[in-house]
């Protein structure tokens, strides 16, 4: 079935700070690039980062790009990628100094200079004292970040779709990549968008889980699509928790409130850190506090007619403390849980917060998967950037403010590449016959399931399962109960059924459609959480306490087809630094 | 064509807070507000996140009566 058919230089999908950093390069080398997103550019999740970007400017004092560096590589458990870690630390400053020819309102210092604010995991001299590394505005940098990429886009004369998702990865026979088919959500009409190169910006996945930081756009489309289309999804079991969202909300609680005097309380109204942490009880690290959480959990000593909550004690703070030093948090209570934290404890969970695998890239941002006995050949015309890729330089664990250096850093990379790429190919390829068909069919049969299951109830399976089984603390009953349980939700969801067949703003189709892409993200953390035998960086295992370098210094690669596993090995070797061999990791 | 889907869209945000208010407003207040009331809403859908955000939390608040009218509704949410 032959679609009607928009052609592009580069098509990039996802119109948050990666998208929108690559779209200005390939925009400003004069190519013609369309950019989709489901909601307005200024509205994508990159607006809720508040931390800052990390970049060894030096402003504050001394500091290099090998400091940055090596914080990264440490703080990623030493299973991220030493060149791409290398290019993210060395080009970092420059990302900065674009954005401030952009016009970005960053805070700065007396004499004129940008400001830097210090942030957890951030040291000079290999770990020796804490350095002010994080390039910030104010507690807007996401929010300044996509105002000014947006203006600068406008000028630069980007075509945006907006109300646009993407559906499905175009591949010819070969496996190049030649575009997108893409529903127009106004009118309901799909079309194909064929483009010399395809850029894939979409963001994570955190709504897999029931508590999530996650705004609900955050559905892994990017994800999908690649996992539909043959590519592997690389290192899916790690991902960053926040010990203290609101639960059945996912708002986070800052961790100012444990530290004013609040604490957590289980069922039994017991300080349970105090057995955990005996001297730092509750301002215990963020990993320590998140397991014990999940272990007084498993144990059946959680809160609620579920047990699956823990309470946050504040009331013993007094009401003119919460009220001064911990603004909002009031509000917050009120509006998320529905208490008043003055009188009554507020009930948290463990959250889900960030994505640190996804498509595996290079660090130029171009897609590679195995093949002809190499690790990393190139998929030509695909590339991947931002929360979506792997590149990998977060590992098991992401250092605070490196999400949005990644975002600038490998943006940028990636649009280098694919201009590089569109000179040494001119011209459009011919699009296969089939090109739509897979689109096709996924959208019929949606439209023609009868008896089949409702969208929501699919969807709050797979976050209760993902929640429950492969949480922020893993453990191998509930690992192997999770594969099976995910295995059938599975199933359920390629049965969805919509009542509502309309064609414009038809917003049942499309969350069946983001729950395709969902399910993917959701079965293939469960699947590689199962399958690694060790603790590293964010995946905590109770019957592998450790860390494994012997068997597990390496990055797992999942198929969709029959949940087959792969690994590649871990780049130890930067591009002009000296290796970082694995330690312990303390801090 | 139906505004209500439409507007329904637009509550999907980059911050999660805004989600789950407008998503509630949208089930328990939206349904009452009158015709100039539903215009304001998707007024203030206009807003940038973090601003929209001030005004729900009660951080800020608008200099347009009728913005006040409707913030003051989404503040009880």
């Amino acid at each position: 079935m032959s679609l009607p058919t928009r052609k592009f230089d580069a098509v990039v999908v996802g119109a948050g700070g990666a998208g929108m950093r690559a779209a200005l390069q390939l925009s400003e080398a004069g190519l013609k690039v369309a950019v989709l997103s489901k909601v307005f550019p200024t509205r994508s999740h990159t607006v809720a980062a508040q931390g800052g970007i990390g970049a060894s400017l030096g402003n504050m004092g001394e500091d290099n790009w090998l400091w940055h560096m090596y914080d990264t590589i440490k703080g990623s458990d030493y299973l991220g990628d030493q060149d791409a870690i290398e290019f993210l630390c060395r080009m970092a400053p420059q990302a900065v100094y674009d954005l401030e020819h952009y016009g970005m309102p960053f805070d700065r210092n007396e004499d004129g200079t940008v400001y830097q604010r210090p942030f957890g995991g951030h040291s000079s001299n290999f770990g020796e004292r804490p350095v002010q590394r994080s390039v910030c505005a104010a507690d807007r940098t996401g929010h300044a970040m996509l105002h000014t990429l947006y203006q600068r886009n406008v000028r630069a004369n980007t075509v945006f779709f907006v109300e646009w998702m993407a559906l499905d990865l175009i591949r010819d026979a070969s496996g190049q990549v030649l575009g997108v088919t893409a529903m127009e959500m106004e009118t309901g009409e799909t079309w194909i968008f064929q483009a010399r190169a395809t850029l894939f910006a979409t963001g994570g996945a955190g709504r897999i889980y029931a508590a999530s930081t996650n705004a609900f756009i955050n559905t892994g489309d990017g994800l999908g699509m690649a996992a539909r289309a043959g590519i592997p999804l690389e290192d899916m079991e790690f991902w960053q928790f926040h010990p203290t969202g609101v639960a059945g909300a996912g708002v986070l609680i800052t961790e100012g409130v444990r530290g004013e005097g609040g604490y957590l309380l289980n069922k039994d109204g017991e300080r349970f850190m105090e057995r955990y942490a005996p001297n730092m009880k509750d301002l215990a690290s963020r990993d320590v506090v998140a397991r014990a959480m999940a272990t007084e959990i498993k144990e059946g000593r959680g809160c609620g007619k579920d047990a699956d909550y823990i309470l946050l004690k504040l009331d013993h703070i007094g009401v003119d403390k919460i009220e001064k030093k911990l603004p909002g948090i009031r509000e917050i209570a009120k509006k998320f849980a529905n208490v008043d934290p003055v009188k009554d404890p507020i009930p948290v969970v463990p959250t889900c917060h960030y994505q640190m695998g996804g498509i595996p890239t290079n660090y130029h941002g171009e897609v590679v998967v195995p093949g002809n006995g190499k690790d990393n050949n190139v998929v030509p015309g695909f590339y991947a950037a931002g929360e979506v890729a792997c590149a990998s330089v977060h590992g098991a664990n992401r250092l605070g403010t490196n999400s949005l250096t990644d975002l600038l850093v490998f943006g940028k990379a990636s649009g280098d590449s694919v201009i590089r790429y569109l000179k040494e190919n001119p011209g459009h390829k011919d699009l296969p016959a089939d090109a739509a068909d897979y689109t096709m069919s996924r959208l019929s049969r949606l439209d023609s399931q009868t008896g089949g299951e409702n969208v929501f109830e699919v969807g709050a399976a797979m976050r209760r399962t993902m929640q429950a089984h492969c949480g922020v603390f893993r453990f191998p009953d509930l690992l192997t109960d999770g594969v099976k349980k995910i295995r059938e939700i599975s199933e359920r969801a390629a049965r969805t059924e919509i009542k509502d067949k309309s064609k414009t703003f038809n917003t049942a189709r499309i969350e069946a459609l983001e729950l395709d892409n969902l399910i993917e993200v959701a079965r293939s953390t469960m699947i590689c959480a199962d399958a690694r035998q060790e603790s590293r960086g964010a995946h905590d295992r109770a019957d592998y306490p450790k860390r494994d370098d012997v068997t597990w210094l390496k990055h797992t690669l999942w198929y969709k087809d029959s949940d087959r596993l792969e690994y590649k090995a871990v780049n130890l070797k930067p591009l002009t630094a000296e290796s970082f061999e694995p330690k312990v990791r303390s801090y | 064509m139906s505004d209500f889907d439409r507007v329904r869209w637009h509550c999907r945000r980059g911050l999660l807070e805004l989600d789950i208010i407008l998503t509630r407003f949208l089930e328990s207040g939206y349904p009452r507000l009158s015709e100039a009331q539903r215009t304001v809403f998707s007024g203030l859908l206009e807003y940038a996140d973090n601003d929209l955000w001030d005004f729900v939390s009660g951080r800020n608040s608008s200099a347009d009566a009728a913005e006040e009218e409707v913030l003051n509704l989404l503040r009880e949410t």
